[in-house]
């Protein structure tokens, strides 16, 4: 395919589906699905392909002009196939966990039709070429996710669904105020390898300000302390959801957005020299203490996860923010690393609620050996949020504890070594809870299921992504997987 | 292609010929009405496509030359102007077939009234003479006066009342303003009048009593409070002519007149974009507070309208491409709200926000016009809103007018909070039976013009060079 | 003519009377009338800057004052039949005041 065609035809392979999914009846099951598997599959074939050419050396991008002086592109860089493969492998897994999930509830059309919808507004997002498109794309997501969060209908996921509403479109006020003032500084918004800022004419103190501003607004979707507060309260969505927004898509941008403006709109080096870079690793350390902090406090077992999401996204500002290719692999790695571990718990989290009823901690006593498959996930995921090996949690840590001893911020590592305490501190009690506990005499609420405790459809994606999260850890330094690639992206971005 | 000039005096001719035979056909009105809005479409459709690859035309109606005889003349900006009254009016004419079947006697009298408002909106967007314009103005306000009361009842009778002394005290604003010019340039003809601009008190008077006038009719903040009541208490198809069109015609002379006669100073400039920022501020704090959806998109059209004025203080090539450019995003959004509102209470339902659950299951189209029509309003990319305010942004950062921004930032949140306080009401589950939904064309109409102002998002490259030389 | 300056005072003053009344009259009719009377003023204006210029009077603001008379029938028509309707549907000749909520 042509240049441009390939971003296009990836993208639009969650757009097309999604667009006719809304206009399915409740009834058509099948078609419903097929669609959904369909899309996911040829997304991730296109994706092959395209990964193909980018190491032949072909180059793919698309540009349309979309605002006088400005045009609308689409571009595969490294950093963009790396966010866009997490995207569609994770998206093919929630896809079959949901469709066992939402099995018998209302409105699944409307529901799979945003679903599409969201992953298209991520995966343009991620291959995104300047800040302009970026933005759309940012705000398509906030506008596609918001349906997701207040599919149940009650009054919480109104509630909830205002609180999301009023962070994400206040952060996307913030990025577009500064993306146009950027235009008008520096006329061109295009990514560019080691930034675009260096040599023009600006008032430090203006690019200082648009830095803030541009953070301050992807820095809502990625729950910087203390833009943080509609995480905890989007969990009334439905398991999917919170799979989805929490590995994937919302937070999963947020820190992308943040990668993007320090790397390639500002330059790593362009950042510290501006005197930006420490309050932001400062920021982020503190959210990685506050998330894992609050985290302890909390008896519903959606909660814990969320603010555990609070604190893990924030390793990857941290990653970011410390200058050093070590510190850059740490974080962009963990990037991948942690969207497979969250995406375990979610959907284990998931089954227990939906076929037991389970959503308190002190209700996990026993699961292990009613649901062994599923609390096997769970507990791979939880000793990688740990970090122990030989877990793929363990790898990211390790290289930003490295990195931030190279680039002489000693602080760094004790925050790391604090936060891996405190996350011990609330997965342990669960994992012995789990597997050491006697069972209850009752289930909350037991759904019958012939045989199996938890049908195939919602094992299995738990099941593969744990087995993932294992195989990163494991095989590293294998070529192809996550940490390969991340140090290739590192090297180009550092290279002089 | 072959430039054909005789296009623009048709698409005044056509709509004011099916307004007289449809009300001499009162048993076929629907059909002549339906027929006249096609070709009247069609007319423009023309219009455009010849600007768009000759240039500006000029027609002389009866070959007699001016200051006498009358002439139309068509650039740009005029072109853009009359596409969004056909997209607009087109929509709203197969909105309206249906909407009015519930009322037996009104529709004899909705489609003669609406195609003088179409004939005279045509006519204001192609007058090259500022007398013309006057009669286009007066013709506009009469019928827009009589479309609001066709609703009957004391409230829709109050507010075309109230309607009507505004636009009549307007429009004798603006015929003050073009007696003292013309007594003190010679001429009626806008670039000619330009040429001869003159000075001090001789321009600032006359100026002054036309701005006053169009601010009158275009409903700014604090001349706003003929809006709410007349936009709000009309039958929907014609609040959604109301707030996408009338109001913008008004707007659109405004423009003019600032491009050929420039003022001297700041200081109108100024006070034009403090009260914008008024409106918009103002305006989406009262949506916010309305119980009834119609009187939520009326104030809507308030606050909208304030931004549309902020190009005023910025003054720049950039700022007025972005408040035309918003002019336009919003006459179809506000079409497409204000169609989707006349969805909600085609039968016989009432408009009140926190029952729109009920409605909402079984009109699951509506509900997508309503918000792909109200992220436009929000300038939520993408759509048309978003290109017009990124436009705006742009020129208030590079002038270092942060304040400008400021407001527009932060009307654009307002603005969600009003459309997401809708939306988030219709995802509710309801407890009781889904009421019955609108017919398929209503519904349809009211979406394709949403996907309009949305899809205007993706046209800006091709709408852009149609201002080049209309813009200052 | 050295009239005419005179004849332009008048229909500025007719103009600015007409503007006070329409704002400050409640009763409907009156603010009709007053509607008339601005136009008068506009239209007596117009004529008599037409007479102010040396040489032959200038048919260009005659020709205006018609058609402003035309449109002022035309409007003054409607107005009234607005009227009549309002006062039997609410029973009052004067507009209730406006109030920025709902009812």
């Amino acid at each position: 395919m042509s240049g441009g065609a390939l971003p296009l035809a990836i993208v639009a392979s969650s757009l097309v589906p999604g667009l006719v999914i809304f206009a399915l009846p409740e009834r058509a099951v099948a078609a419903r699905s097929a669609l959904n598997l369909a899309g996911a599959l040829l997304k991730i074939g296109l994706l092959v392909l395209m990964m193909y050419g980018v190491f032949h050396g072909r180059s793919y991008e698309l540009r349309v002009p979309l605002v006088p002086g400005l045009d609308f592109v689409l571009h595969a860089d490294a950093l963009s196939l790396m966010f866009v493969n997490l995207s569609a492998v994770l998206w093919l897994a929630t896809t079959v966990y949901a469709i066992a999930y939402l099995e018998r509830s209302p409105n699944r059309s409307r529901f799979f039709g945003f679903f599409c919808l969201c992953v298209t507004a991520t995966v343009g997002l991620a291959m995104a070429g300047n800040l302009l498109t970026f933005l759309v794309f940012y705000e398509m997501l906030t506008l596609t996710t918001y349906p997701l969060v207040v599919h149940r209908g009650t009054e919480a996921a109104r509630r909830a669904g205002r609180s999301y509403l009023a962070h994400t479109l206040a952060g996307g006020m913030l990025l577009l105020a500064g993306t146009v003032w950027l235009y008008a500084e520096a006329g061109t918004l295009d990514f560019t390898r080691r930034g675009f800022l260096a040599g023009l004419p600006i008032d430090p103190r203006v690019l200082v300000a648009i830095f803030v501003l541009l953070i301050a607004g992807v820095g809502v979707k990625s729950a910087l302390v203390p833009l943080h507060g509609w995480l905890p309260r989007a969990m009334v969505a439905p398991a999917p959801v919170s799979a989805l927004l929490h590995a994937v898509a919302v937070v999963k941008a947020g820190a992308f957005g943040i990668v993007r403006i320090v790397y390639d709109v500002y330059g790593i080096e362009f950042a510290a020299g501006l005197g930006v870079t420490l309050p932001l690793a400062v920021l982020a350390a503190t959210t990685i203490l506050y998330g894992s902090l609050r985290a302890l406090f909390q008896d519903d077992i959606k909660r814990r996860l969320a603010f555990s999401t609070i604190s893990q996204i924030s390793y990857i500002t941290l990653g970011i923010a410390i200058a050093g290719p070590v510190a850059t692999v740490g974080g962009l790695l963990h990037l991948v690393h942690q969207g497979f571990m969250k995406i375990t718990l979610f959907f284990c989290a998931g089954n227990l609620a939906e076929t037991l009823g389970v959503h308190k901690v002190a209700d996990l006593d026993g699961t292990g050996r009613r649901a062994p498959v599923t609390m096997a996930a769970f507990t791979v995921a939880a000793l990688g949020m740990i970090g122990l090996p030989p877990t793929a949690g363990f790898i990211s840590k390790w290289y930003l504890g490295i990195g931030a001893l190279q680039a002489d911020h000693g602080w760094v590592v004790a925050v790391l070594i604090g936060s891996a305490l405190l996350n011990a501190a609330y997965f342990l009690p669960l994992l012995r809870r789990i597997w050491f506990a006697p069972p209850p005499a009752r289930w909350p609420a037991e759904r019958p299921h012939p045989g199996r405790a938890v049908s195939l459809a919602l094992v299995l994606p738990p099941f593969l992504t744990a087995l993932a999260v294992l195989a990163w850890g494991l095989f590293a330094s294998a070529p192809g997987l996550p940490l390969h690639w991340v140090k290739f992206i590192a090297a180009w971005e550092y290279a002089p | 292609m072959t430039v054909w000039p005789g296009a623009l005096p048709c698409c005044v001719a056509l709509p004011l010929a099916g307004a007289v035979l449809a009300f001499l056909l009162p048993r076929r009105v629907v059909a002549v009405g339906l027929c006249a809005a096609l070709a009247t479409a069609a007319g423009s459709a023309l219009v455009v496509a010849n600007v768009t690859a000759g240039g500006a035309l000029r027609y002389a109606i009866g070959g007699w030359g001016a200051p006498l005889g009358i002439e139309l003349a068509a650039d740009g900006l005029s072109a853009l102007m009359l596409a969004a009254t056909a997209a607009v009016g087109l929509a709203v004419s197969v909105h309206a077939r249906d909407y009015l079947l519930a009322a037996p006697a009104a529709p004899k009298a909705f489609w003669p009234l609406w195609l003088f408002l179409w004939s005279a909106l045509n006519a204001l967007f192609l007058s090259a003479d500022l007398f013309n314009v006057y009669v286009t103005l007066e013709l506009m306000g009469l019928s827009a006066v009589a479309l609001v009361a066709l609703a009957g009842g004391a409230a829709a009778l109050a507010a075309a009342m109230r309607y009507l002394l505004v636009s009549l005290l307007g429009s004798l604003g603006w015929l003050l303003g073009v007696s003292l010019l013309y007594h003190a340039t010679g001429t009626l003809d806008l670039e000619l009048m330009a040429a001869r601009a003159p000075h001090g008190l001789a321009l600032a008077v006359p100026f002054g009593a036309m701005t006053a006038g169009l601010l009158l009719k275009t409903g700014l903040f604090p001349f706003h409070a003929w809006l709410p009541p007349a936009h709000g208490s009309a039958p929907a198809p014609v609040s959604a002519l109301l707030s996408a069109l009338v109001i913008k015609a008004s707007f659109y002379l405004l423009l003019r007149l600032w491009f050929a006669l420039p003022p001297h100073g700041d200081g109108l400039a100024l006070l034009l974009g403090v009260l914008g920022a008024a409106a918009a501020l103002w305006g989406s704090v009262q949506a916010l507070r309305q119980r009834r959806l119609k009187l939520l998109v009326a104030y809507s059209t308030v606050a909208q309208l304030g931004y549309l004025f902020l190009a005023f203080p910025l003054g720049t090539e950039l700022a007025w491409r972005g408040a035309v450019y918003l002019a336009l995003s919003h006459a179809l959004a506000k079409g497409a709200m204000f169609l989707a509102a006349g969805c909600v209470t085609s039968r016989g339902g009432d408009d009140d926000i926190g029952r729109l659950d009920r409605v909402a299951q079984g009109m699951p189209l509506t509900l997508a016009a309503f918000a792909l029509a109200g992220i436009s309003l929000a300038g939520l990319p993408p759509s048309g809103g978003f290109v017009g305010k990124w436009l705006l942004l742009q020129a208030a950062f590079e002038q270092g007018q942060y304040q400008w921004a400021v407001v527009l930032l932060a009307g654009g949140l307002l603005t969600a909070a009003y459309v997401f306080r809708v939306i988030g009401h219709a995802f509710m589950q309801s407890p009781g039976a889904a009421v019955r939904g609108a017919p398929g064309t209503m519904q349809w109409a009211a979406l394709l013009l949403a996907f309009g102002a949305v899809a205007l998002g993706f046209l800006a490259p091709w709408a852009a060079p149609l201002l080049d030389g209309v813009v200052p | 003519m050295s009239s005419a300056p005179l004849y332009a005072a008048a229909g500025v003053a007719l103009f600015l009377i007409g503007l006070h009344a329409l704002v400050w009259q409640r009763h409907l009719v009156r603010k009709i009338i007053a509607v008339n009377v601005m136009g008068s003023g506009a239209s007596l204006l117009l004529v008599a800057l037409g007479h102010a210029g040396p040489g032959a009077t200038d048919p260009v603001p005659q020709a205006m004052v018609i058609t402003g008379i035309v449109v002022a029938v035309s409007a003054t028509g409607l107005a009234l039949s607005l009227t009549l309707r309002l006062a039997r549907a609410s029973g009052q000749v004067e507009l209730p005041r406006p109030r920025d909520d709902d009812r």
